[in-house]
This record gives structure tokens, C-alpha cells and sequence, in this order.
């Protein structure tokens, strides 16, 4: 079972935090703000996994991944292999990376559901389900156009954005 | 920003435009999203949906990333997945599976959306219901949403039917009667083609078996068969959890599964999946010396590889197999030890465990100096891990593994004056515990405390506080082996003791108070042994010539006397006088100056009264009263012997309170307390329940409120509002009466009071550890280490016996409440266990149906679904049910079980398509049918028909 994932920047700031079974919002932060302290704290070059024990309660277990200015994490307890899900996490950067051409900080940053969209595809209610990206893929995509066509039927972009893309 | 502008009011920014001005703001962001909260609130109440959802998707936004509440939005999250329109929906979706949890109050109203949109025909609308399903359904949503669920569990769709699967497992969690209905279906999809159904339905499995393995294990065929066909990691890696759960409740199982496993260790190279099968082995199947075999060599691989991951891995797995076979730790020793030195601290962890998990009676002393020396160059956080880990190891089962106390005494004392240790309260408990454990240790540890007490440099250092306290305890306690009972003195009673928070202040003083009673005692002793043995001669020096009492130790320079000391066990203080008593004779001059003469208890009580003097002013209220008592007594004592004589009457109380203080004090078991059983009439809860009647009585400026302290409370509390003074002395004096029965009566459990009381205040024993013997081994390379002393020596003869360990009965170890493993009947296992047992009233139907389909997909079976009483028998390999409600059941079974001894021959033959392996299986489930009768002979009762699905066949 997947307990949480988090994209965490390197300056501490969350990206994305996703808790499958419900958190408060200040035990959330709270919870970040632990993690993204030991995170920060370990060398590079060194495993990727951190003892989660402490922060997430007993087997729990906590596996990251680095990429440029992003800490990709996952928290699981004993129902999944560490090295797979280290596996997974790969899958979700190459997905997002897919979607977003070159996915970098940015894009996180502002596609915030579709990054929700892409991660539900893999992980439901703290189950993997996917592991391939080209399936999540087609899932994201066939997703992304039902939201277009249906908000094309606004006739009048009511937002501040639309209006001035006009 | 500036006021809203016109934009602001009349246009609605969106998600882009929030997180576009949250990256503008550099310090005022707060300030920002306070103000686009305020927006949110106003636009979210819009009856046009758009402009709600576009607010509902900035709060979750803000809530997810920025951390605001936004529960107070629930209602509009529902207004929005009832919008027809898909984005709209998808955004309230997510709102809910976000914020909404089991005490929202509105989580009903969704009931009937959901149930909409889970019969809708656009996959994605079903999916987002499915998905809110399994992040927040409630029991009252899993019940009402599980028709649809298992409708969908069939679904043409893959991408629909794999989360209808997912989502199972959430409704078997919170409404366990969904398994009725339900898990026929789910159990079917193992069956499935589809690698996607099938990882998912594994997944439940696994997540629902590590929950109640036992229920499950009627399934294992059909485990099985996934692990030997498929060829999917993820799904193996699941299978292997679910066996690594099953094995150890079905030995057969086991020696059925473990072949196949080995063979996806040969086979695969996918790390992950290798380290699940070695995981799985060196959990569940460490009695199979092959596999553990391959396994550690497999481990070996990942202990080589460059991967850190890989490395930690190994070591993990290390760690996981060695209190078994710890052969495979000594195999990888080198790599093991190398690995302390690790930079990643996840494998200098690992390491460190397995390093002392190698740690055994005859090498403890090697690797503890190895790792005490290691400690001095790491970082603080590891050097405590350290520390840490060789205090558990050894004090395991009442010092298992120590057999020169004298030594670990001397490592406690030096662990202390490692820099960064940490690790005082370990040390001091373990300090007075092998004092009071262990007699043969305590001139050493007397020792040890004397050289920590006399540092004045360690007084400085708050960790070692209460490391102090215990020498000081110690030395109190044992001072007769010490050698010089005045310096003890003088170290507790240093001016920089001031340093030393009161509670510890206060061991100290008792302790120096102990001390002195012993020299006082000595002294008296000496005088008597002298009047007795030489009186014409003596005479005439008076107090002058007495000298060393009690201990030939004290005189411990004088080289006469070292001889002595040999010869004399000092615990022995009777046998000592005498020899004392012949040395006095031969040899007094040389003692004149070691022993207590009149003037050096002088000295020592007007050092004692110096020291004292200016505590007895001190704001804490202990330190203060003892201080007081010790220069009461002081003071006393000063008068009796002014002249050098020594009065009856001081001699008599110093004999009294020696006595009080040689008593000795012994280890108490920590279930002491449960084993005083409750007087009559004592009602403890009742007392306390009129608590805050008293508590309210003491506000009153009444003059009884002191007595609250009376364990009395009604009584007190009634003499309250009677304002005579007659009524409120009478409780408390039939209080203390009382209580002074029970003390009388039960006294082992009380701790010692008054006299002992000085004994029980005073903590533990500090060590000190610089014994000569340690230094020759200085630092040892870490890797020579692994050569020398990880070898498991066979034991050289001890220069010493191991000394008598003092154990309590039974609670000395860890008073284990043992956790009734109770065979959680939780209503989800008994569900699953009433599907795969087939309840009989209730599957009657369903039965045959079960029965029909498994005979039509199985073909060549047929003949188990005829015979119905043998396939019930291997129901009977199901859990012994224990607190099954339902004992219809267990009759069944056991009347299955009882069938299925009949025919079990003639029934693997049937059940066997071909193949070694199937012949295997069926030997091994026979076999375990076997077990399971033997277990539950007992329950045999007359049996019904049972109807029982058979889903092993």
C-alpha cells in the first residue's frame, strides 16, 4: 500500500503531496517539513531509501528519488518492494516527462491536475495499478480531451487569462 | 497589491493566475493567499458552475500545496461532481478525495452522485467515482455502493474493471459483509488473462492476506499457479508477499512453494524481484538450507554491487536472516564491517546492527573495543547508534553474554567519557543493576565510580549526570570495598557538585552520608578489636591506635597490608577484623597513618559540616532536608566523641544506623507490584473519585487542608466541613495505622523506606572504565577486526568463572505481556472465511453456482465437484476459528475433515492433471489436512451437509 507521495523541491517547498489515507492539513506539513529535513540532509550518492519509521510510524517505508531541483517520494508500508517501487518512480517521471516534453519545475508547478490526473492513472486509493507509461499515457490523454471538449462549451471564457489569450 | 481593481472584481482569475502572483510574492505571500481566499469564498458560492469550480480548484490547490483548510467548501465540492460537465466533475472529485474524511457531515449526500456516476457510461466519469470511492468511502457508502461495485467488477472495460478491483479493497475494509457478494468475482479475476486484472487483484490479495494470512490460505493454488506461470515482476513480487504470509502458517505449503521461488532467483534479472524472492526466503523459509543457500549468495551479489541501494538492500536482508543462520553474517564479515565506514548512514545503521547481531560470549570483549574505539571518531548522532547498541546487546537477557563483569564494569566507565555520549540513563540503570545483580563485581565497580566521581572535569557534562549519580550510589552503597572511603567523601562533596542538578545533588549526599556512618562504624570497630586483643598495651595510645576497621583496604598502600588483602574476602568484614586484628599486632606503626584515627573522623566530620553547611539554605526541599539530617547527625556525633573517647550512646547509634544501611538491597522484579494483592476494603478508584470534592475543600483557607495527603480522601474530605480539629486527626492517624499494617505485612514490595530509604534514593551506578587491562588493545583497524576477532573463537578457558548473576523469577526479562495473537476475528476474515468455507445457510445457492463454474472452467476436476464432502476438507486446512461465532461452521469443517481421512489417496489422483508438481501438491495439501485434524480433533461434532466451494481444486 502506497501511503503518501510527495514531490518536494529542494528548497522545502511542496510540489505535489498526495496522502492516501486521511491527514489534516497541519499533520501534512508537518509531515513534509520532517521528510524534506532528513532528505536534505543526506549526501548524494548514497541510497535511496530513508528510515521512515520515526516520521510515518513503524514499517513504513520511504523511497526518493532526485531529479535536478526535485525530490520525488513515496511512503509504503510492507506490502510493496522497495526496489519496485524505486521502479515506479521512474515510470512517473518518464510519464511526466512525456507529457510535458522535458518536464521540469515549471511544468510541475503549473500543472498541478494534471499532475494529479497522470499519478491517480497510477497509483488508486494507495494501489499501483499502472506501471506502464504508455497506458497511463492513453489514460492522461483521452482524460485531457474530455476536459477540453467539455469546457469549450463555454462560449465566453469568463477568466482573465482566457479573455486576454484572445 | 493594490486594492482590487476592477480585473480583480469582474473577472475570476484562475489556478494559472494564483500560482502566477504566488510566484510574484516574495515576502507577502501570506498576505496573498488570504486575500485570494477571500475571492475564493465569494466566487465558490456562484450558482454558475464554472466559476465554482474554478474556485473549488484554486482552494484544493491552496490546500494541497499551501496548506489551508478548506473543509468548510464540502458542500460546494458536491455541487460541482453533480455538474454534468466533465471538468467540473473532475474537479470536485478531487476536492473530495482531498479533504473529505469520515466526520464530514455531508459525506451522505454524495451517495447518490456516486451511485450515478458509477453506472455511467463514460469509463472516465466511472473512474473518478470509483477513485472517491476508495479515498473516502465509509462504511455507510462501501454498503450502499456495493451492488454497482460488483457490477463493475465484471466490466468489458479493463481500465474500469482494474479499479473496480482496487476499490474492493477499500469496501471490504470498512463494510466486511461486501466479501458475500463480492469475492466470488474477485477470486475469479485471478483466473483472468488480462496482466493488468490480474496485477491488480494480486495487489488486493496481497494487502488484504498480510492483514489475516489465514483466511487465504484455501487460495494458495491458485498463488501458485501465478507464481509458477507468470512472467510479470510486479505480480510476482506481490505473489511472493502473499506466500512469504501463507508459508509459515502451512509447512507443506512452504516446501511446495520454495522451489519454484529458487527458480526466479536463478532465472530473473530484475533486482527487484531478486530481492523479494531472497526477502521471501530468509523471512519464511529459512528452514530450506538450499534456498538459504542461494539466497545468501545472491545477498553476496548485492553486498558487492556498486549500487548503494543494492548494498543496503543486502545488508537489510543480513540483518533479516541472522538471528537464524548466522553463518551468512560471518560469511560477509569484511563486507559488513567495511560497511561501518559507509557514507550512507541507512548502511552504517544496517551494519552496525549486524555487527553486533555477530557479538557473542566469547568475542563480546574484541568487537566491543573495536566499535568503543569507532565510536570516538564518528559523528555524535552514530556514536550514540553505537553506544546504544552494545549497551542492549549486552545487557540481553541479564548480561547473557558478559562473562568478565570486572571488564564490562571498566567499558561502562569508559563509554561514559566518550565525548559525545548520550547514553547516560542506559549506563546508569545498567550500573546499579549489575551491582545489585552481581557481587563478585562490586569492588570493581566501586572502582570505576571512584575514578568518575573524582573527575571533577566530568561534572561539567550533562549527559553525565546521572552516570554520576549511580557512582554515587555505588560508592555508597559498597563503600567497603573501597579502598579509601575519606576521598569518596571528599568527590562528593567537591565544591563543583554544585554543577549537579538537586535530584542528583541529593544521591550525592546520602551516599557521602553512607560513607561516613561506615568510616564512624570502621572506626568503632577498630577501637573494640583493639580493647579486646591488646588492651594493656593499647591503652595507652587511646584513639590514636586504631586503625582500619572493616577494611584491610584502607590501608590498601601499606605493602603488609596489600597481602592481607589478598587473603581476606572483603565482603566478609568479620573475617577481616580478625586478620586486621593480627596485623594490628605485628605491624601498628605502619598503620597508624592509613587507618581512621581519631583525628582523620574529625576531620572527616568537619569536612562533612563544611560541605553541608551552606546546602542547608538550599531552595530545593531534598537537598535541603538531607543536607540537614547529615549535619544533624554530624553534629551529634561531634559531641560524643570530643575527647577522643567514643560514648555509649554514640556508638549505639552509629551501630543502628550502620545497621540500617548494610541491609542489602537486592533487584526487584518489575511485576513485584502486581503479585501485592489488594487488601480488603481498600478501594482505591472510590477514593479517588471523591478527589475532586477534596480539591474543591482546599481552596477553602481551611486549616485541614493539609492532610490531603491522606490516601483517605472521603474521610478527609468529610472532616473538612467539620470544623473541629478532633474529627480530622482521627482519619489521617487511622490512615497511617493502616498503611503502616500493610508495610508491615507486605514490606517486600515496598521500597525501602527509612533506612533503606537512603539505598533507594540514590540511582545507579556509574563505571569507570580505565581498567590497565583495556589499553593494550588500542586501535584495532576495523578490518583487522573482521579477521581476528569475529571468528568465532571456541572459547579459551576463562581466566575466571563467570560470577553469579542474581535472577528473579520470572519477570527478570522484560515482562512480555504476551500479545494474544488473537485470531483477530475481524468481521472481514469471517466473511472471507464464511465465502471460501461456504456458509451453509446462506450459499446454499451460491454454492452449486460456485461449484458449477469451477467445474466448467476446470475441466477434468469434475469428479471433486461430485464428491462435495472430500473438497470440503480442505477447507479444513482453515484457520482453527478460534471465537468463530458461527460453530455451525466448525462443525463442517471438522466433519470434512473426517471424510477427507478417508479418501485422500484416491482424491489426489483425481485432482492430479499431471505432472510431478501437481503430484506434489496434492501430497503436500493432504498432508496438511492431516495437521489440521490432528489440531482440531476435539471440535468433531455431528455434522450437516456442508456445501462447500472449493476453490484449491
Amino acid at each position: 500500500m502506497i501511503k503518501a507521495v510527495m514531490v518536494i523541491n529542494t528548497q522545502g517547498k511542496p510540489r505535489l503531496a498526495k496522502f492516501y489515507d486521511f491527514l489534516t492539513v497541519d499533520k501534512q506539513q508537518e509531515l513534509i517539513r520532517s521528510v524534506f529535513g532528513v532528505l536534505c540532509s543526506r549526501a548524494e550518492n548514497v541510497s535511496n531509501f530513508m528510515e521512515a519509521d520515526s516520521i510515518f510510524g513503524p514499517d513504513s517505508r520511504l523511497v526518493y528519488k532526485h531529479y535536478a531541483t526535485l525530490y520525488f517520494v513515496f511512503v509504503f508500508d510492507t506490502c510493496e518492494n522497495e526496489l519496485a517501487v524505486l521502479d515506479l518512480i521512474q515510470v512517473f517521471v518518464e510519464t511526466l516527462d512525456k507529457c510535458f516534453r522535458n518536464v521540469c519545475e515549471l511544468d510541475i508547478v503549473f500543472n498541478y491536475s494534471k499532475l494529479h490526473t497522470i499519478l491517480d492513472e497510477i497509483v488508486f486509493g494507495g494501489q499501483v495499478l499502472e506501471t506502464s507509461s504508455a497506458e497511463i499515457m492513453k489514460a492522461v490523454e483521452e482524460i485531457s480531451k474530455l476536459e477540453a471538449s467539455s469546457n469549450s462549451i463555454t462560449l465566453v471564457p469568463k477568466t482573465v487569462s482566457g479573455w486576454r489569450n484572445r | 497589491m493594490a486594492s482590487p481593481s476592477l480585473m480583480d472584481t469582474l473577472f475570476q482569475r484562475t489556478l494559472d493566475d494564483i500560482i502566477k502572483g504566488l510566484r510574484h510574492q516574495q515576502a507577502g505571500e501570506s498576505a496573498f493567499i488570504s486575500k485570494v481566499v477571500e475571492e475564493i469564498r465569494r466566487e465558490i458560492k456562484s450558482t454558475d458552475l464554472h466559476t465554482k469550480s474554478i474556485a473549488l480548484q484554486k482552494l484544493t490547490y491552496l490546500n494541497s500545496i499551501y496548506f489551508i483548510d478548506m473543509s468548510w467548501a464540502a458542500f460546494h465540492a458536491i455541487e460541482c461532481i453533480s455538474s454534468p460537465n466533465f471538468s467540473h466533475k473532475k474537479v470536485g472529485y478531487l476536492a473530495i478525495s482531498m479533504s473529505f474524511n469520515e466526520s464530514t457531515s455531508v459525506i451522505l449526500l454524495i451517495t447518490n452522485q456516486l451511485r450515478k456516476d458509477l453506472k455511467s457510461n463514460n469509463e472516465f466519469e466511472v473512474s473518478l467515482a470509483l477513485d472517491c470511492l476508495s479515498r473516502i468511502g465509509t462504511a455507510d457508502l462501501c454498503r450502499d455502493l456495493t451492488p454497482e461495485v460488483f457490477t463493475l467488477l465484471s466490466s468489458s472495460k479493463v481500465f474500469v474493471r482494474k479499479k473496480a478491483i482496487g476499490v474492493v479493497l477499500r469496501v471490504f475494509g470498512k463494510y466486511p459483509d461486501a466479501v458475500r457478494v463480492c469475492f466470488k468475482r474477485l477470486v475469479e479475476c485471478l483466473d483472468g488473462t488480462d496482466p493488468q486484472i490480474v496485477s491488480a487483484v494480486v495487489g488486493v490479495f496481497c494487502e488484504l492476506a498480510s492483514k489475516d494470512p489465514r483466511s487465504y490460505l484455501p487460495l494458495a493454488p491458485e498463488f501458485y499457479r501465478i507464481l509458477v506461470d507468470s512472467r510479470n515482476n510486479w505480480v510476482l513480487i506481490k505473489v511472493l508477499k502473499i506466500f512469504a504470509k501463507l508459508a509459515p502458517l502451512e509447512p507443506r505449503l512452504a516446501k511446495r512453494v520454495v522451489e519454484p521461488i529458487c527458480e526466479h532467483m536463478r532465472r530473473t534479472g530484475a533486482k527487484s524481484l531478486m530481492f523479494e524472492c531472497i526477502r521471501t526466503v530468509v523471512t519464511s523459509f529459512t528452514d530450506y538450507e538450499s534456498a538459504v543457500k542461494l539466497s545468501v549468495a545472491k545477498i553476496r551479489d548485492f553486498l558487492v554491487d556498486d549500487d548503494p541501494n543494492l548494498k543496503y538492500l543486502g545488508l537489510h536482508a543480513l540483518s533479516i536472516i541472522a538471528p537464524n543462520h548466522l553463518w551468512a553474517v560471518l560469511e560477509n564479515k569484511e563486507v559488513v564491517i567495511k560497511s561501518l565506514s559507509d557514507d550512507d548512514p541507512n548502511v552504517k545503521l544496517e551494519s552496525l546492527r549486524l555487527v553486533v547481531a555477530m557479538v557473542s560470549e566469547s568475542n563480546v570483549v574484541e568487537i566491543c573495543r573495536v566499535l568503543v574505539n569507532y565510536s570516538l571518531k564518528s559523528d555524535p548522532e552514530f556514536c550514540n547508534e553505537i553506544l546504544g547498541s552494545i549497551l542492549s546487546k549486552c545487557c540481553q537477557n541479564v548480561y547473557e553474554i558478559i562473562v568478565d563483569f570486572d571488564w564490562y564494569v571498566s567499558l561502562l566507565g569508559e563509554m561514559s567519557r566518550i565525548p559525545h555520549c548520550q547514553k547516560g540513563e542506559e549506563i546508569e540503570n545498567q550500573l546499579i543493576d549489575i551491582g545489585m545483580r552481581v557481587k563478585d563485581v562490586r569492588p570493581e565497580l566501586v572502582r570505576v565510580g571512584r575514578d568518575l566521581l573524582i573527575d571533577p572535569a566530568l561534572l561539567g557534562n550533562s549527559f553525565l549526570h546521572r552516570i554520576l549519580s549511580a557512582a554515587a550510589w555505588v560508592c555508597g552503597e559498597y563503600v567497603e570495598f573501597s579502598r579509601k572511603p575519606v576521598e569518596l567523601v571528599e568527590a562528593l562533596l567537591q565544591p563543583r557538585t554544585s554543577l549537579l542538578p538537586p535530584s542528583i545533588r541529593t544521591v550525592y549526599i546520602q551516599s557521602a552520608f553512607k560513607i561516613l556512618i561506615f568510616c564512624l562504624h570502621s572506626y568503632l570497630l577498630q577501637r573494640e578489636n583493639i580493647a579486646d586483643d591488646m588492651a594493656s598495651e593499647m591503652l595507652g595510645l587511646k584513639s590514636q591506635g586504631e586503625c582500619s576497621g572493616s577494611s584491610a583496604l584502607v590501608a590498601g598502600k601499606a605493602p603488609a597490608r596489600q597481602e592481607q588483602d589478598e587473603g581476606f574476602n572483603p565482603r566478609d568484614s568479620n573475617k577481616s577484623y580478625e586478620d586486621l586484628s593480627i596485623i594490628n599486632e605485628g605491624d601498628v606503626s605502619a598503620l597508624l597513618e592509613k587507618g581512621f584515627t581519631h583525628e582523620s573522623i574529625v576531620n572527616l566530620l568537619n569536612l562533612i559540616e563544611l560541605a553541608l553547611g551552606p546546602l542547608s539554605g538550599s531552595p530545593d526541599v531534598e537537598v535541603q532536608e538531607r543536607s540537614k539530617n547529615v549535619l544533624g547527625f554530624v553534629d551529634l556525633i561531634k559531641q560524643e566523641i570530643s575527647n577522643g573517647f567514643v560514648s555509649e550512646r554514640a556508638s549505639k547509634i552509629i551501630d543502628m544506623v550502620h545497621d540500617a544501611f548494610t541491609e542489602e538491597l537486592g533487584p526487584v522484579s518489575v511485576n513485584a507490584q502486581e503479585k501485592v494483592p489488594i487488601p480488603d476494603g481498600l478501594m482505591l478508584k472510590e477514593s479517588l473519585a471523591d478527589l475532586d470534592a477534596i480539591c474543591g475543600n482546599v481552596q477553602l483557607p481551611s486549616s485541614i487542608s493539609f492532610s490531603m495527603g491522606s490516601p483517605f480522601g472521603e474521610s478527609v474530605g468529610a472532616s473538612v466541613s467539620i470544623p473541629q480539629s478532633k474529627e480530622e486527626s482521627e482519619p489521617s492517624s487511622e490512615s497511617t495505622s493502616l498503611l503502616a499494617e500493610h508495610r508491615k505485612r507486605h514490606g517486600l514490595y515496598y521500597l525501602p523506606s527509612e533506612k533503606n530509604e537512603t539505598l533507594a534514593n540514590d540511582y545507579p551506578p556509574a563505571n569507570d572504565p580505565k581498567s590497565s587491562d583495556n589499553t593494550n588493545d588500542d586501535a584495532q583497524d576495523l578490518v583487522k577486526l573482521a579477521d581476528k576477532s569475529l571468528l568465532p573463537k571456541r572459547r579459551s578457558n576463562h581466566a575466571k568463572p563467570r560470577p553469579v548473576v542474581v535472577k528473579l523469577d520470572e519477570g527478570d526479562v522484560v515482562p512480555f505481556i504476551a500479545k494474544k495473537s488473537d485470531t483477530r476475528d475481524d468481521l472481514l476474515s469471517d466473511a472471507v472465511r464464511d465465502i471460501l468455507l461456504g456458509n451453509v445457510a446462506k450459499t446454499a445457492s451460491s454454492q452449486s453456482i460456485i461449484s458449477d463454474k469451477s467445474s466448467s472452467k476446470r475441466k477434468g476436476k469434475e469428479k471433486l465437484n461430485v464428491d462435495l464432502p472430500e473438497s470440503r476438507e480442505i477447507l479444513g486446512v482453515e484457520k482453527p476459528d478460534l471465537g468463530n461465532p458461527s460453530s455451525r461452521r466448525s462443525k463442517h469443517r471438522s466433519h470434512g475433515k473426517e471424510k477427507s481421512r478417508k479418501s485422500p489417496e484416491k482424491k489426489n489422483s483425481d485432482e492430479i492433471g499431471d505432472g510431478e508438481k501437481e503430484k506434489q501438491k496434492s501430497r503436500h495439501r493432504h498432508g496438511r489436512h492431516k495437521t489440521k485434524q490432528r489440531a482440531e480433533g476435539p471440535l468433531n461434532v455431528a455434522a450437516q451437509t456442508p456445501v462447500i466451494p472449493d476453490f484449491l481444486l
